[in-house]
């Protein structure tokens, strides 16, 4: 008798536990696809923002290695050959008549030729790609240093981000160009460079030729690829989605430093 | 009053004495409880999501990159047979098993789907990086007040020394613990109101070392924190690693939990569960037991 309530108890919390977890799962996926879920849950990106900030101090370095450390082939992740044709024809020609266009909120806008850029005060580091996906590769970047162009152009008081418009469209109608953008903490530090480099010859075109951003305490697609022009900005709102990126557009963190 | 949030005081009254042990004893503190829920949802949600995160990119590696020259040491995915047929597969090393239907590829309402954890285990259910980050990293907050208030509450009330160290009668009686669990033969009497050794050891275990230990390596995933000491995630064998110990401390987390409930179960589930619900446990009667 006892022993015949006790299999039966245990059925009971048997199928109660399988109900509770199909209904967890259930309830999961129900709170994911409302609005206000996701939002509630995005209030741990500011946080996260600010304490690793105030844990770190803005200017800590990210760690660099050896050539010994190098990856033998650096992957390309995201667009290997962008489906653009002003940018197939610059590419055609080895990227002679590339130049960055610098404007937005700056004292003195202007255009910065490959030669140019290169002639800027560079960075030779060899660091590690952290991807969102969680895979890493180490490579070697030369670039010039962000901080060094910013000094050329001079940015306004206001000016809070520096935006990253890029030549490689994420839809297939070749619209939706790749953007992405960075505070001003980024911006001045000093591994945060317009890499021309990698691995010492100029950096191919899978991986972001002529000019891709190397902000190396941020995740891989902070890192734009193909840049064209940037842009001081106030605030990203009212460009594209809104959210500072093509990335963030569909949902993942702008600050993308965890 | 103190009594009622200090489980192992009204068991001392009886302790020489079963006959007069209370039938009803309060077990666990409200604030334990309450702490204790809040680290089941917590855990549950870091554990979906941060598989779903896993799926992204279903391989592990040893070292700082994963571009370095040496394979991935796991890998979970989706092939084609040489018949043309989908299957799943995971590898660890050198050996590759067949684990379709569950790990790689797997169905969910009838449609296959090829991702590394199934459906069921994952939040969200499909491949939705972004959410998962965000339900990751909402929890991980979660988790980490919790369980540091938790541990502040176990050195101020006394909880820490009182209940989770083991004393040294304790340890003498460990290979009688074990033999007793193996047997699945519980505690009666006083003893029942107080935690066997074998449970201290597993509670410091999980508390002390294990869960740190995978804050620590989600830590040093972050790309920011790294830069604290020139890289100490270095010291762990690099950002790879600090992956790869990260999945690992995760799922020996899931082990104990899987023991934790097994140990519920067979030990009279509905009074245990009453205990961590409502604080009351009612102390198993010594000549009963058979």
């Amino acid at each position: 008798m006892a022993d015949r309530e006790r299999a039966a108890r245990r059925r009971f919390l048997g199928r109660a536990g399988a109900a509770l977890a199909a209904l967890g799962a259930a309830g999961c996926d129900r709170l994911s696809q409302t609005e206000w879920f996701p939002r509630v849950l995005g209030a741990a990106e500011s946080l996260n923002h600010s304490v690793a900030k105030a844990i770190t101090g803005r200017k800590a370095m990210a760690q660099e290695f050896t050539t010994a450390d190098l990856s033998p082939s650096f992957r390309s992740n995201g667009t290997a050959v962008p489906n653009n044709p002003q940018y197939a024809a610059l590419a055609a020609n080895g990227f002679r008549e590339y130049a960055l266009d610098v404007g937005g909120l700056v004292a003195k806008p202007r255009r910065f030729t490959l030669a140019e850029l290169q002639a800027l005060p560079s960075r030779t580091q060899i660091t590690r790609h952290d991807c969102v996906e969680g895979w890493s590769a180490i490579g070697q970047w030369q670039g010039a240093k962000l901080s060094a162009l910013l000094d050329v152009v001079q940015p306004a008081s206001n000016a809070r981000y520096v935006v990253f418009h890029c030549a490689d469209p994420m839809e297939e109608d070749g619209t939706s160009p790749y953007y992405e953008s960075i505070d001003m903490d980024d911006a001045y530090h000093p591994q945060t460079i317009l890499a021309y480099g990698l691995n010492g010859a100029a950096l191919p075109i899978k991986n972001g030729a002529p000019i891709r951003l190397r902000v190396e305490r941020q995740l891989g697609y902070k890192h734009a690829k193909y840049v064209m022009r940037l842009e001081l900005v106030e605030s990203f709102a009212s460009i594209a989605g809104g959210q500072g990126g093509y990335w963030e557009d569909q949902g993942y963190q702008w600050y993308a430093g965890i | 009053m103190n009594d009622s949030a200090h489980p192992a005081i009204p068991s001392v009254a009886g302790a020489h004495d079963a006959i007069s042990a209370p039938a009803l004893v309060r077990r666990h503190a409200a604030a334990v409880r309450v702490m204790h829920l809040i680290n089941v949802v917590a855990i549950v949600a870091l554990f979906m999501s941060g598989l779903g995160i896993f799926n992204a990119h279903p391989a592990l590696y040893w070292g700082e990159s994963s571009y370095s020259g040496q394979p991935a040491w796991l890998e979970i995915g989706a092939r084609e047979t040489a018949n043309g047929e989908p299957i799943g597969y995971t590898r660890i090393g050198a050996r590759e098993f067949d684990t379709t239907g569950v790990l790689g590829l797997s169905s969910d309402g009838g449609r296959l789907f090829a991702q590394a954890f199934p459906s069921w285990l994952t939040v969200p259910s499909h491949l939705w990086l972004a959410l998962s980050r965000s339900w990751h990293f909402f929890f991980a907050w979660i988790f980490l007040l919790n369980g540091l208030s938790f541990v502040l509450y176990t050195l101020a009330s006394g909880h820490l020394a009182r209940d989770l160290l083991p004393t040294r009668l304790d340890l003498r009686g460990i290979g009688h613990s074990i033999v007793d669990h193996l047997r699945l033969r519980h505690p009666t009497g006083a003893a029942a109101t107080r935690y066997n050794v074998l449970q201290k050891i597993a509670y410091l275990v999980v508390v002390f070392v294990l869960l740190p230990l995978v804050v620590l390596m989600g830590l040093g995933m972050s790309p920011r924190l790294d830069t604290l000491f020139g890289g100490w995630v270095g010291w762990f064998g690099g950002r790879q690693s600090v992956r790869s110990i990260h999945f690992i401390v995760a799922w020996l987390l899931v082990a104990f939990v899987l023991v934790h409930v097994f140990e519920v179960l067979v030990s009279g589930p509905l009074n245990q569960l009453r205990s961590m619900i409502t604080g009351w446990y009612r102390v198993p009667r010594e000549k009963e037991h058979g």
